[in-house]
């Protein structure tokens, strides 16, 4: 076949690198660290601090610490009755290692610690697969995880049935009975929240007002007041003996404290869909209940998201405030154990701190990494 | 406002609980559970109501908790806790969450009575006290004028330093502080010349200090605070049994029983011994008080007499290292005096 002679090109030459003004590492720092006279000055500011505080962090975390050992002398000074060197000072892990199963379950019986960990391996299990797009069967997964593993939990921690043996909520701790509280937390609040969204925004007078007066109330209301009512006065109005647990009066206290601040993070949703989208559902002649779940609602949750994983991350803090009512969640355990003579030293308070801080820090950070995940991949028509 | 509400509702559920409480058998009611639901410190007192690692708890006051189990069921174990804060533990005894409130709670007239709980016994004299830096040169509250003095807000403990500054005509500047751990960190930090709490309390915080050793602690104590158990009014009965429950640590002290010596004991010549620990053929005691008749016997075997309880939990044999002073037995010079038992 003759070459064929066109003046048309028919292939794209071939992109340019940038030139070296613009994609070398210096140009990358004068871009992004030294732009202008106050970048510069912040990035200066940035890098002292860094270089200031950080060895003297990694010192005190790691290399001063203190990582075994069997009770408080193992951190103290020459001064302090310990053998390390005078001045001396670092993290005691070696109390956090020595507390960390009660850290993780409070009192919960040493020999029935699988019961905990049996539930900790279902909720690994079920929650994976439930956060993984890819993995199929999301019904049946959500039916598990939401249902059944709540149930099953409920009679393999509290026991009494089935031949195990019984262990009193009192027992429980530790971040424990953090990760309790906040799942139940989530799993009532975000239903309960729509219902009640849906309900305030509702034409129906008497719902409205009864939804109105819920939300209100309750967001008119300091937490720590809705326990304390909860754990103080509920049983002083009770006959003597007949009182409810005061596990499940927490959680009830943190469930319905949850649902009202959810029902205004998506009643923001519902209120940013345009109207357009209520009339074209009516166009196609859907009926309320298929307009919210095919158009209005799948649009109003995506937007609001962050709101929503907000609220999550909030309550999961939250949870620390139970200890007033003498539960002791993650935060309430490491501080109570500061009380402990066996481990009383100028550093333990410090190192526990840290230690719980860390732990939510995990999980804070995981909740909004996902919601991220989750952002770009509903992502679909917004953004700009 | 909201708080006097608050304080107000809980104070007329307490009158209309008090009330209809009249006729209770808090002994009958442990007898039936299998156990004792004990009230004690859920935070930061060490020696008194702390958890070990394993999650068992110990202290003087946990002590008192199993001397009752002991005394009831001859079997110490038969005890659960519930840590409770400051807060919450006179709900708590009030709405009979807990059988006996053994947490470090000072007897005071209105505890006693506007409350609606009886205390008899006492198992620490406590009073507030104050601690310094050796560098002050400072020897004696007295001379403290002019100091600046961390205090927790909101306790007796604030209002006792005003009191005690005032009747003195000193000066002070009082640093205030929410919680007890701000407190204790603002002292350690340098920001206040004298702090003062309960002195067992500054035997711990002295532990927490990264140099204990330039500290002082006061001698003057500037406040009545005896430590002792709680429980309900108008059952004497469940009062009889808690009080004795430490006389009878008490009294084991006198008498020289120890947990290693008690079975050796009960062959003494001793009349008083004998009965004591109910060896006498015709000794009541225990069937008066509505329990065993060893009684005494599983109390020593369950904690040890009072000084040995002391001494493990406050004393030499903790880090605490707090000495008996009053709490030592009345013909040592102390407080602790147990009626006789006979």
């Amino acid at each position: 076949m003759a070459e064929s002679i066109t003046y048309v090109r028919d292939r794209f030459i071939e992109a340019e690198k940038p030139p070296t003004s613009d994609s070398s590492a210096l140009a990358w720092i004068r871009h992004n660290l030294f732009a202008s006279a106050t970048d510069g000055a912040m990035t200066i500011i940035a890098i002292l601090a860094i270089v200031w505080y950080l060895p003297a962090a990694i010192n005190w975390l790691f290399i001063s610490a203190v990582w075994t050992g069997a009770d408080r002398t193992v951190c103290l000074t020459t001064e302090q009755g310990g053998q390390l060197p005078a001045g001396w000072s670092g993290a005691c892990w070696a109390y956090v290692n020595d507390r960390f199963v009660q850290f993780m379950f409070g009192s919960y019986p040493r020999g029935e610690l699988w019961r905990p960990l049996l539930v900790v391996a279902m909720f690994v299990g079920l929650l994976i697969p439930f956060l993984i797009p890819k993995v199929p069967r999301k019904g049946l997964n959500a039916l598990l995880l939401l249902v059944v593993f709540p149930i099953v939990s409920f009679f393999l921690l509290l026991g009494g049935t089935f031949g195990l043996r019984h262990v009193e909520t009192s027992l429980w701790g530790g971040l424990m009975v953090t990760l309790i509280i906040s799942f139940v937390g989530i799993v009532v609040s975000l239903p309960a929240g729509i219902l009640l969204a849906l309900g305030r925004r509702s034409q129906m007078p008497i719902l409205k007002t009864v939804c109105i007066a819920f939300i209100e109330l309750i967001r008119g209301v300091p937490l720590i007041t809705v326990l304390f009512m909860a754990s103080v006065l509920l049983p002083l109005f009770l006959e003597p003996g007949n009182n409810i647990d005061k596990f499940l009066r927490a959680l009830i206290g943190v469930s319905i404290f949850a649902s009202a601040y959810m029902a205004e993070v998506i009643r923001g949703g519902l209120q940013a869909i345009p109207k357009g989208q209520y009339e074209a559902a009516d166009a196609l002649g859907l009926n309320y209940f298929h307009k919210m779940t095919f158009v209005v609602l799948p649009q109003a949750i995506k937007l609001v998201i962050p709101g929503i994983v907000n609220t999550f991350i909030g309550m999961f803090k939250d949870t620390s405030l139970v200890t007033i009512i003498s539960m002791y969640d993650l935060l309430g355990i490491v501080k109570a154990s500061f009380g402990d003579s066996g481990w009383i030293t100028p550093v333990t308070p410090l190192t526990g701190l840290i230690f719980a801080g860390f732990v939510f820090w995990i999980f804070c950070f995981g909740m909004s990494r996902y919601s991220a995940f989750v952002e770009r991949r509903l992502d679909t028509g917004h953004k700009r | 406002m909201a708080k006097k509400i608050v304080t107000a509702l809980v104070g007329a559920a307490v009158l209309g609980l008090g009330a209809t409480a009249a006729q209770a058998d808090t002994l009958s009611d442990v007898k039936a559970k299998g156990f004792v639901q004990c009230g004690v410190n859920g935070s930061n007192l060490a020696g008194f109501g702390a958890q070990d690692s394993s999650g068992n708890w110990a202290g003087l006051d946990v002590d008192l908790c199993k001397a009752v189990a002991a005394a009831v069921f001859g079997d110490a174990t038969k005890v659960k806790f519930t840590p409770l804060s400051a807060k919450d533990r006179f709900p708590a005894l009030q709405s009979g969450e807990i059988d006996l409130l053994a947490r470090n709670t000072t007897w005071s007239v209105s505890r006693d009575s506007q409350l609606g709980f009886d205390f008899r016994a006492v198992n620490y004299y406590d009073g507030q006290g104050f601690m310094v830096k050796k560098e002050l040169g400072v020897k004696s509250a007295l001379e403290l004028s002019g100091a600046s003095v961390c205090v927790q807000s909101g306790t007796t403990t604030e209002l006792n330093l005003a009191d005690y500054f005032r009747s003195n005509n000193m000066d002070f500047k009082p640093v205030v502080f929410e919680a007890q751990d701000e407190a204790d960190a603002a002292y350690n930090a340098g920001r206040c010349d004298a702090y003062t709490t309960d002195a067992s309390g500054l035997y711990s915080i002295r532990l927490k200090m990264a140099n204990p050793d330039d500290h002082l602690v006061l001698p003057e104590i500037i406040s009545k605070e005896p430590l002792g158990p709680a429980v309900r009014q108008n059952d004497s009965r469940w009062l009889d049994i808690v009080s004795w429950s430490h006389y009878a640590m008490v009294a084991a002290e006198e008498f020289g029983i120890t947990t290693a010596n008690v079975e050796e004991m009960k062959a003494s010549a001793n009349p008083d011994i004998k009965r004591f620990l109910g060896e006498e053929a015709d000794s009541s005691i225990g069937a008066d008080l509505g329990l065993p008749k060893d009684w005494a016997v599983q109390i020593i075997k369950a904690v040890g007499n009072y000084g040995e309880s002391f001494e493990r939990n406050v004393g030499e044999g903790s880090p605490l290292k707090i000495a008996r002073g009053l709490n030592g037995l009345w013909t040592k010079g102390g407080l602790q005096y147990a009626p006789p038992v006979r």
